[in-house]
Formats: C-alpha cells, sequence, structure tokens
C-alpha cells in the first residue's frame, strides 16, 4: 500500500494505491485516521485502488464518521466500477459523497 | 489508560509449525475475533480427540492443522486462541476422531474436515449455481465475518402482530426475473430496489423463505423433458443456521452477504416493514445415513438427531433427517441462534418450518410441555419477536389449534386456508366454519385471541392464487417424479377448462375469484399473509411444488403488474381497506354483544333477509354486519361494515339493514364489477341509490361501508 499525502484549497488530498484490505487496514487506518485528525475535508483519490474489502470498507466508514463528528467531510474520487458497485451493493455508498475528479471534489462545499 | 481490549493473558503458550496458540474460552461456541487473535470453541460429548483445520482462503490443502492439546479442553468444549490469524482470508473447520458405531449413534469419521455449527458464514456457494469442484476438499468451509456493522437509529418497529399484512416471497424469485430491471438481478441488494413496490402494495412484513446457507446443488438432477437442471431452489436445507445464505447477495462473491442482508434490514426498518425468517430447525442437509457428513453428524450425531434404537435416523421431517430439538444442547443451539439473529440482524419475527418437530421428545414421541417451545416463548432476547408454528410435521402430527402456544405462538392455519377454498368455489355446507375463520377462528383459539391465527389462503407450498382457480389437478411433471409429488388435495377449481383459456367468461370468473378470495382474506380477523406474486396473478403453470425450478414458474414477472394491473389494484386497495377499519383488526375476537348500546353487536349474521341468516347446509352464502363503534378507545369509529359474501353461482338480491337516518350505504368493493370500479378507496366509496337493497352478482363479494 503507498499512500501519497497533497494539501490543495484548505483540503488534505490522499493519493491510495494497492488493495484495502485485512493485510493493510492497519497501515491504511493509521495515516488516513492521523490525517483525517487534522483536516476538516479529505479528498481520498482511488484511481490506482485495486480493491476494497470488508475491513476497508469499514475503514472508511470510520474516517466518514471523524470527520463528520467535527463537521468535516470526506470525499473519494476516481472510484472504480467494480469497487462502486460492491459500496453499492453492501450499501456503505450511502454515506459516502464520490466525485469523479479532484476538481470536483475541491468544488464540493 | 490500557486499551480495554488488550488483556493479560492474551499471549501464545504453543507453537506448531510456526502458528502461535493458547487455551481459549469455551463460550461463546464458534471462531470469535479477539485482540489479535480467534477464539475457536466448538463442542462435541463423545469425539476423543479434534484437530483444527485452518486453510487460506481457496486454497485446496490447509496451511495448518493444530491438534486441541488435553489442555484446551473444558468439559465437552475444545477451545484454543489462534494468534496472528488473517480474518479476511481465513477459512476454517474441525476433524473430530470419536468411535464409528452407527447402532451406538456415534459416527465420526477423523478424516473429513467439519464444518463449525456456529460458524457466521459459510462459503462454497457464494454465487448461486456457479459451477462447483464436486470433489473439492472441504466443500462448505466456516468463516469469520466482521460482526460490526452502522445500524444507524434502527430499532425494531414491534408493529403488533394483529396490525401486520404479511407478505410471503423468495428473495431470488422477487427480481430474478429480467422484467425486474436489476442490476444485481435474484439479490438482496435488488430486493432492497424495490422496497418501494412493497411499500405501495401497503404490506408492513415481509416473510423470506429461507435465507439461511444452503447448497441449491442438493438433489439437483436433469428434468428428463427439458434438460433444465432441476435444483435445490426454495432452500428447506439448511447446511448452517448461523450464516445468511451467500448466493442471494450480490456481493457473496467478495463475502461480504452479511453487509448486504443487514443493510436490507435497516432499509425495510426505514421503511415501516418487519421481516420474518421462515426458520428451518427440523432438519439439515446431512440427509440420512446415506447422506454426506458435513458437520453435526461428524461433530456429535447423537447428539444433534434424533435416532431410532438401532441407529437410524428418525425422518418426521421427510428430508431423512430430524434435528434433535429438545436436546439440551441443540436446545441452546437453537435459541443461540435465533437471538443472534434477532439481535445482531435485527430480526423481527420467525417462522418455524414443520415446527411440530419442534415439540417431539429425543425419542420422537410428541411433548404435552416441550422445552424448547417454552423457552422459545419466555426467552428476554426474543420477547418482542413473532413466533410463527407450521404447526405439523411430515411425521403426521398435525397440531394447528393445539400447538404449545404458551400464550406467545401464532400458527399458519391450515383450516382456514382449506375452509375459504372449499367456500370460494362453491362448496355446500361451509358456513358454520367460514363463519368461524372469518372471525379468527375462535372455535381453535378461544383462549389464545385472534392473534394465535395466521391466515392464508396461499403460501409457496401449494397452488398460486391465480392456478387455484385454473387448475383442477396438480401438474408437476416438470419435477421430475411423475407427478407423485405435491398435495393432491387442493380444494381448487378450474372454473370449466384445465389451464390456459381464450374463454372470456372463463377468464373473467378466475379474476373475480381471485378477488373474491383477496377481499376474504383482507376482511377476516386474524393475520392476512399473502404469497408473492399473487398480487399480480401470478402462474406456476398448475405446479404445486416448484421447489426445484429456478424459472418462471418462481420469478415474480414485473410485466404481469402491468398485464393484471386490475389484480394489483384490488389486492392495494384491499389492504387499504383493512388498514382503513381497525374493527377488522383487534387481537380479541368479535365478542357478539352489544357493549356500547348502538342496537347491534360487533359482529352479526344476516342473510338474503338482515338480520335473517341462512345456516342451512345448502346455502353458500354468508352476511355479515360489523360495527365500528363497539371499541371504547381511539380506535372507535362510526362507521359499520355490511360483508356479503355470495359464493352462490347465482345474482341474488340483498335486502339491507336500516341505519341511522344521518348515515348512508356505501360501496367500498363489489367483485362483480369491473375495474376500477370494483374497489373505491376509503373515503371515495359511492353512496348507492337505492338505501334498502343491494345486488350482489353470482359468485361475488361485496362490502358496504355504513357512514
Amino acid at each position: 500500500m503507498n499512500i501519497t499525502e497533497k494539501q490543495k484549497e484548505g483540503a488534505t488530498i490522499l493519493v491510495l494505491e494497492g488493495s484495502i484490505d485485512s493485510k493493510t487496514t492497519a497501515e491504511v487506518q493509521s495515516k488516513v485516521l492521523e490525517v483525517a485528525l487534522a483536516t476538516e475535508k479529505l479528498i481520498l483519490v482511488f484511481s490506482d485502488v485495486t480493491f476494497v474489502s470488508s475491513a476497508g470498507l469499514r475503514l472508511l466508514l470510520m474516517v466518514y464518521r471523524q470527520l463528520s463528528s467535527k463537521n468535516g467531510k470526506v470525499i473519494l474520487v476516481d472510484v472504480s466500477e467494480e469497487i462502486r458497485d460492491i459500496m453499492a451493493m453492501t450499501g456503505f455508498i450511502h454515506f459516502f459523497e464520490l466525485c469523479e475528479t479532484i476538481e470536483q471534489a475541491l468544488k464540493s462545499a | 489508560m490500557p486499551n480495554i481490549d488488550t488483556r493479560i493473558d492474551y499471549y501464545p503458550t504453543h507453537e506448531h509449525s510456526g502458528i502461535r496458540y493458547r487455551r481459549g474460552h469455551a463460550m461463546p461456541f464458534g471462531a470469535t475475533m479477539v485482540p489479535n487473535g480467534v477464539n475457536f470453541s466448538v463442542y462435541s460429548s463423545a469425539a476423543t480427540s479434534c484437530t483444527l483445520v485452518l486453510f487460506e482462503k481457496g486454497a485446496e490443502e490447509p496451511f495448518a492443522e493444530i491438534p486441541f492439546p488435553e489442555s484446551f479442553i473444558i468439559g465437552n468444549v475444545f477451545c484454543m486462541i489462534v494468534f496472528d490469524l488473517d480474518y479476511e482470508n481465513l477459512e476454517y473447520g474441525y476433524r473430530m476422531n470419536g468411535p464409528y458405531e452407527p447402532e451406538k449413534g456415534h459416527r465420526f469419521k477423523k478424516d473429513i474436515i467439519l464444518s463449525d455449527p456456529y460458524a457466521k458464514s459459510i462459503n462454497g456457494r457464494d454465487e448461486w449455481l456457479a459451477p462447483v469442484n464436486l470433489s473439492k476438499k472441504y466443500p462448505f468451509r466456516s468463516r469469520l465475518v466482521f460482526e460490526d456493522f452502522d445500524w444507524e437509529n434502527d430499532q425494531a418497529l414491534d408493529i403488533p402482530i394483529e396490525e401486520l399484512v404479511i407478505y410471503e416471497m423468495h428473495v431470488r424469485g422477487f427480481t430474478r426475473h429480467p422484467s425486474s430491471g436489476s442490476k444485481y438481478k435474484g439479490t438482496f441488494a435488488a430486493m432492497r430496489e424495490k422496497i418501494p413496490y412493497l411499500k405501495e402494495l401497503g404490506v408492513n412484513c415481509v416473510e423470506l423463505m429461507p435465507i439461511w446457507e444452503f447448497d441449491e446443488y442438493e438433489h439437483s438432477k436433469e428434468n428428463g423433458q427439458s434438460g433444465e437442471l432441476l435444483v435445490n431452489y426454495w432452500g428447506y436445507s439448511t447446511l448452517n443456521f448461523f450464516s445468511p445464505k451467500a448466493g442471494y447477495a450480490a456481493s457473496g462473491k467478495y463475502g461480504m452477504q452479511v453487509d448486504e442482508f443487514k443493510t436490507l434490514i435497516k432499509e425495510l426498518h426505514k421503511n415501516g416493514i418487519e421481516v420474518i425468517l421462515d426458520v428451518v430447525f427440523n432438519h439439515t442437509a446431512e440427509g440420512d445415513h446415506q447422506g454426506p457428513t458435513i458437520s453435526f453428524k461428524g461433530i456429535d450425531n447423537k447428539a444433534y438427531y434424533m435416532l431410532t434404537p438401532d441407529g437410524y435416523y428418525f425422518n418426521f421431517s421427510g428430508t431423512g433427517n430430524t434435528l434433535n430439538c429438545n436436546h439440551p444442547v441443540v436446545r441452546n443451539m437453537v435459541l443461540d441462534c435465533l437471538r443472534y439473529w434477532a439481535s445482531e440482524y435485527h430480526i423481527d419475527g420467525f417462522r418455524f418450518d414443520l415446527a411440530a418437530i419442534l415439540g417431539r421428545a429425543q425419542d420422537g414421541s410428541p411433548l404435552s410441555n416441550p422445552p424448547l417451545l417454552e423457552s422459545l416463548a419466555f426467552d428476554p432476547v426474543l420477547a418482542k419477536c413473532k413466533l410463527i408454528a407450521e404447526a405439523w410435521d411430515a411425521g403426521g402430527l398435525y397440531q394447528v389449534g393445539s400447538f404449545p402456544s404458551y400464550g406467545r405462538w401464532a400458527e399458519w392455519n391450515g383450516k382456514y386456508r382449506d375452509a375459504i377454498r372449499k367456500f370460494l368455489k362453491g362448496d355446500a355446507g361451509m358456513l358454520s366454519e367460514v363463519s368461524q375463520r372469518i372471525q379468527g377462528s375462535p372455535d381453535m383459539y378461544w383462549v389464545r385471541g385472534a392473534t394465535a391465527s395466521i391466515n392464508f389462503i396461499t403460501c409457496h407450498d401449494g397452488f398460486s392464487l391465480y392456478d387455484l382457480f385454473s387448475y383442477n389437478e396438480k401438474h408437476n411433471e416438470d419435477n421430475g417424479e411423475e407427478n407423485r409429488d405435491g398435495a393432491s388435495d387442493n380444494n381448487s377449481w378450474n372454473c370449466g377448462h384445465e389451464g390456459e383459456t381464450d374463454q372470456e367468461h372463463i377468464v373473467q370468473l378466475r379474476r373475480k375469484l381471485m378477488k373474491n378470495a383477496t377481499a376474504i382474506l383482507m376482511v377476516s380477523r386474524g393475520v392476512p399473509m399473502i404469497h408473492m406474486g399473487d398480487e399480480v396473478a401470478h402462474t406456476k403453470k398448475g405446479n404445486n411444488n416448484t421447489y426445484c425450478h429456478d424459472n418462471e414458474l418462481n420469478w415474480l414477472n414485473w410485466d404481469d403488474l402491468e398485464r393484471n394491473a386490475d389484480i394489483y389494484r384490488f389486492v392495494k386497495g384491499m389492504i387499504g381497506l383493512r388498514k382503513a377499519h381497525p374493527v377488522l383488526r383487534d387481537r380479541y375476537h368479535y365478542h357478539g354483544q352489544d357493549v356500547a348500546g348502538t342496537g347491534c353487536a360487533d359482529i352479526s349474521f344476516h342473510g338474503v333477509k338482515p338480520w335473517n341468516a341462512d345456516w342451512s347446509s345448502c346455502s353458500r352464502i354468508l352476511v355479515f354486519l360489523l360495527d365500528g363503534r363497539q371499541f371504547n378507545d381511539h380506535r372507535k369509529n362510526n362507521e359499520l361494515l355490511y360483508v356479503v359474501l355470495n359464493m352462490y353461482w347465482e345474482a341474488v338480491y340483498f335486502e339491507l339493514p336500516k341505519l341511522d337516518e344521518q348515515k348512508k350505504w356505501h360501496v367500498s368493493v363489489n367483485t362483480d364489477m369491473p375495474s376500477p370500479e370494483d374497489i373505491h378507496e376509503y373515503g371515495q366509496e359511492p353512496e348507492i341509490e337505492d338505501q334498502s337493497r343491494f345486488l350482489a352478482g353470482a359468485r361475488s363479494v361485496v362490502i358496504l361501508t355504513g357512514k
């Protein structure tokens, strides 16, 4: 799992690469939750995320809860159709805002 | 502050080929995630030793086999914590060693890897009818699931049972048909998309045919005529009592069926719809002595199954074996299981398949005070759950009306179904019984009240409503058993032609009879249940036992909604009428007295002349007046219902009872009229011109509202 961090227009952008599953959640969790504490708007770029497992979905939900508890928001960008399908089937998708591009995510209030 | 998840005793004490482990906890049974590891716990009263077998997901060979040391056995429970396992990619099972002495009830086979009776997920059938490797070692593998779920504010709806309108349905059949338009056809996710349909129809409870893991390939075979594969479509054959059927989840191939099903339940609850599960505790998928050893049989055969004195399987279920429900250990498993579904899945109630078996002793004899049924009735976790019995079994025990209820259990009222069917087709001599059935069967449930009676005319088992009036005989040839299977006594009537016909008078009569059936069901006290598809006149082409068909016989055809729009409109309208009139839904029986001093009782019977009922055996006309003023609480209203059930084959004029001066009779229902004049929405009922009499057409139901 590779994670790179950028700051842009008051938002924190994390570009994730690889599979978010039980093997990687611990690593992703420590990074993402650390960032989530320090930002109001978190943009997670999924262009190179290959899979999100049950454990991965739970991690995303924790991030969502963390940010929404302080009126922040989390936006997922460029999520593949397969992952969107998984999120739709299991209902996790209702918690998240999804955007096609980082620019759209930045514009989203 | 120390993390509450850490414990001073969660460190490994043993190691076996690189796997670290320690003695575990006996409770709870099953595999439970604990900090850094998994606690495995399994019971067997007769095994001499046990080995935990661990696989990487999908691997043919296990990556570890760890024998339970003697010191890891507490009582008859083998327990072990294994550290550093990957929860998501783990499959596990057990090997049990012990005697193979069938005549003494023991059938241990140490070479077979056994599935955990308390597993929360079973894989092997992750996608419906996906090709399987039948020679695979350990085909039904136990898995762990994440049990955390964000239920948001969901809580039990707690709808009083008398307020329910139950919709019995098959998850796959609901959306599998191409006409459903769903992306994930035949799944929990697709059902979620269709909740607006259920809501519009007006039902407030879905009863799901088995959704516990089963093997759709069990006893599968080719249909000799069409070459089509016949499968275990209905799913009345449980592999595991704690696992939802992965093949019913679009996400089953990713192992996410638990989340998908919970999301469905959460959404149903948001829309005011309760969820009842049809649960099969009477037998398992392991069959008789010739059947496969999957789990229970190899773990503790003698405890889990009812055995004959020489060690064979009692077959009260008609499917090979009988679960030993009143063995204390099995009883606890059933309780654990139902508590799990009620608390972790927010399930609102359970309908028990062949429930008479749950009241049999270990030797098969019926018990007068069955401990399992009593435990369920008084269980603290299940206290608000609806408990519904199919109060008979395949061993000849028929307990409709006498099922041990402890004031809690309701029953599928098979006598309601039979009597109403006979009445609908015009049988003579039915009035006395039908008058009881429409009152919530006080002759059967005078102590228990009307809510003991789940009223139904059709269910998954038997003809669909359309077929009930289109076929005299069952046509089950496609089941591959030369039409021997399925009930022969259907009380059906083909209206003059067996099967499909273009003869307009027959087509119209069938539609009218379907409406009559729906009307009678919805004006009966007790709890009405309709079966999926009957609201749009679904046909199973005369097959009254479609357990094996994964095809249009069982799939709801959404185009029928347009084709049979009048039937759908009528069913919806009748549900609406029931909801509009509290007098139809009281939890008690009618008392037959004028408590409020209105001049008439809460129910009174009439004939072609008011106050003059004809109870003779040749009469086919039942007329009753219901008085909504007889309540003394918020349900009290100022309306009367005059219900005319004319099952006679000619039209008859009915004199109407006189109303108070300010009231007039209005037509709510007249099944003799074409749609949309057959039913009028509450508040839109037209006043009738002649307030002294009304013509009820041949074989028709008329409901007048006096207001």
